[in-house]
């Protein structure tokens, strides 16, 4: 079957000739006239919409985010505050760069109308520190959109109204985890908080109910209050809907970043149609397919199981290729649909090598609060680190097992998995390559094959 | 004493009211205070703590935590290779090997020259044009070691160009 066409709904106005970042053109391409209709409706309605709609977080997690903003704890009478979340930092993604670069009011307007939605009166947008660029590009927006009185105060001749902060992060990827976010944002390292009792929408910023949301997410907003929930909803499919963002890196011909209704495309026709297949000469062997924490794929497995169709309960028998790129979908073969950073790798790349360059991020960027991801991730790098500088042992695979066993399920936060997911599947699917890999390397190095350690 | 340029602390003044707890002021006059002065002093760190009214230790806990703080100088440019799979797959090795041997330095290091830092830093967020390079602020995209050659001699001609006027 040929690959459905994009669906270019928050990509729409990306690579298209003479679009530019500045409000002018924005507003010439319709621009803020959602947040115009949105702020005379009521705020309950907007959220009513986005429940609706089944938008689920496009940031890894995949939680709704209807669910996510009904959660904030309305009758404190404390502020409650939106913190955009535009660190991306998960290995493989790179949508929200585009975004913020290229299209930055589309993000305001969706913050805009999640503000009013939920009354907020304060934002932060906590942009990763490697994009200086960005930074200045959503400062420069703000400024324009505030100028006319899109945001500040008494937005659009309304009694409401709403700040936008830029606030920079220095290179933490752990930043990404909203807790740790949001202990930045106060101006402390990101030591992720335990939950219970610190739920952002209860006890986030400045201990006050906050919502933390991805720059995607917030950019789908703006089209579920333009069309309504239940006609966004009809976008994708059930449980997946409206659009998503692939961004697809490695070695495929034609890598980038395609909007797809969700789970209407396969991995297959991703990848070999819209992505042009592998470089020639080359095979597929392996993808990770929600950024580098998600568990990898190995070409050539098949996935059985049931899953639910309508209400029926039905057979799946699927290739790698047939599996829809859709959150639950991935989920079901035991990987995720994450962030949406598929990374493919090809038959010149050693598997043991590749997880060593993982383990060598996850090292670096464990926040070192809880012992087991702290220490586990550490030993895991040192191992595959040895296996291919030192002497690679056959049990160093099981022994990596041992390690990262001992991580998930025991830390604060979701890191502990996303550096221990990596290890366990690399080591499920190339057990052979990791048993054989200290005689593999007595021999020359494939040609083209990269350095990864 | 603190030698910060009018600029900066006109900015530093803008940044503060932003926030209703001062403290979250602390990343925002780092990146300032490292702007201005090439790293973060004991000095500066001092500084920033009784601007916000803190103690050094939870300022000087963030220069050690966050990847982008520094405690030394650099070289007058900062050339940052990625090094995550999705850019080491597609050769991030070769092309920071490539920085290496045109500036004669190690990883970390400011080269002999003085002219550059040359960093392999965790993901850029730009997978799909790997491998990627910032050079100070600007990404560069698919710097293949063909391609890092040629970035090299552009900041040596910069260099060159710039040491009349220096």
């Amino acid at each position: 079957m040929p690959a459905p066409q994009q669906h270019r709904l928050v990509f729409r106005h990306i690579d298209e000739p003479g679009y530019t970042n500045d409000l002018a053109c924005y507003l010439r391409n319709g621009g803020y006239e959602v947040l115009r209709k949105s702020v005379l409706r009521k705020p309950e309605e907007l959220v009513d919409e986005v429940k609706k709609s089944g938008l689920r977080g496009r940031g890894g997690a995949g939680f709704p985010c209807g669910v996510k903003w009904s959660l904030l704890d309305r009758k404190s009478g404390k502020p409650i505050y939106l913190v955009v979340n535009a660190d991306e930092s998960e290995p493989g993604t790179f949508k929200d760069r585009y975004i913020i670069h290229n299209d930055p009011h589309q993000l305001i307007e969706g913050i805009m109308i999640t503000c009013f939605a939920n009354k907020v009166e304060r934002t932060y947008i906590y942009i990763r520190g490697e994009f200086p660029e960005g930074a200045r590009i959503l400062e420069r927006a703000i400024a324009e959109a505030r100028a006319a009185n899109f945001v500040g105060p008494n937005i659009l001749g309304t009694s409401y109204g709403c700040e936008i902060y830029v606030h920079r992060g220095a290179g933490a990827y752990i930043c990404g985890e909203e807790t740790g976010l949001i202990e930045s944002l106060e101006g402390k390292r990101p030591y992720p908080r335990i939950k219970p009792p610190y739920f952002p929408a209860v006890l986030g910023l400045y201990q006050c109910p906050t919502i933390v949301n991805n720059v995607e997410t917030l950019c789908h907003v703006k089209h579920i209050a333009d069309r309504g929930g239940d006609a966004y909803s009809k976008i994708g499919t059930p449980n997946n809907t409206g659009t998503r963002i692939l961004c697809v890196s490695g070695h495929v011909q034609r890598p980038g970043y395609y909007e797809f209704e969700v789970g209407k495309i396969t991995m297959g026709q991703l990848l070999n149609e819209v992505c042009g297949g592998p470089l020639p000469g080359r095979r597929f062997k392996a993808v990770i397919p929600g950024g580098s924490s998600a568990k990898v794929l190995k070409f050539g497995e098949r996935y059985k199981g049931k899953r639910k169709v309508g209400a029926e309960m039905v057979d799946f028998d699927w290739g790698l290729e047939d599996v829809p790129m859709d959150f639950d979908s991935l989920g079901m073969i035991g990987s995720m649909g994450g962030s949406g950073g598929v990374i493919v790798m090809d038959d010149s790349v050693s598997m043991v090598e590749a997880l060593g360059n993982i383990n060598a991020f996850y090292s670096h960027e464990s926040c070192g609060q809880c012992t087991p991801c702290r220490e586990g991730s550490l030993w895991m790098k040192k191992i595959t680190g040895r296996m291919v500088h030192g002497a690679a042992r056959p049990e160093d695979g099981a022994l990596l097992k041992s390690v990262a066993d001992q991580i998930a399920g025991r830390t604060i936060c979701a890191f502990g998995e996303a550096c221990a997911w990596p290890t366990q599947s690399f080591v499920a699917k190339f057990g052979d390559e990791f048993k054989e890999y200290h005689q593999a390397k007595k021999n020359p190095r494939a040609d083209g094959a990269p350095e990864l350690v | 004493m603190m030698n910060l340029k009018p600029e900066t602390l006109a900015k530093i003044e803008e940044v503060l009211p932003r926030y209703p707890v001062k403290r979250s002021a602390a990343l925002p006059l780092l990146h300032l205070v490292q702007e201005d002065q090439g790293f973060i002093s004991n000095e500066a760190v001092e500084w920033i703590a009784s601007r916000l009214g803190l103690q050094p230790i939870n300022v000087y806990e963030l220069v050690t935590f966050y990847p982008m703080f520094r405690q030394k100088p650099i070289g007058r440019r900062h050339i940052k290779v990625c090094r995550t799979l999705s850019c080491a797959i597609m050769g991030g090795y070769r092309t920071c090997a490539e920085f290496r041997k045109q500036f004669n330095t190690g990883l970390g290091q400011v080269s002999p020259d003085g002219e550059v830092t040359v960093e392999f830093v965790e993901c850029l967020a730009s997978c799909g044009t790997a491998p990627v390079v910032m050079v100070d602020d600007v990404l560069h995209e698919k710097v293949d070691a063909a391609r890092a050659k040629e970035l090299c001699d552009e900041i040596k001609a910069e260099a060159k160009a710039g040491a009349g006027t220096r």
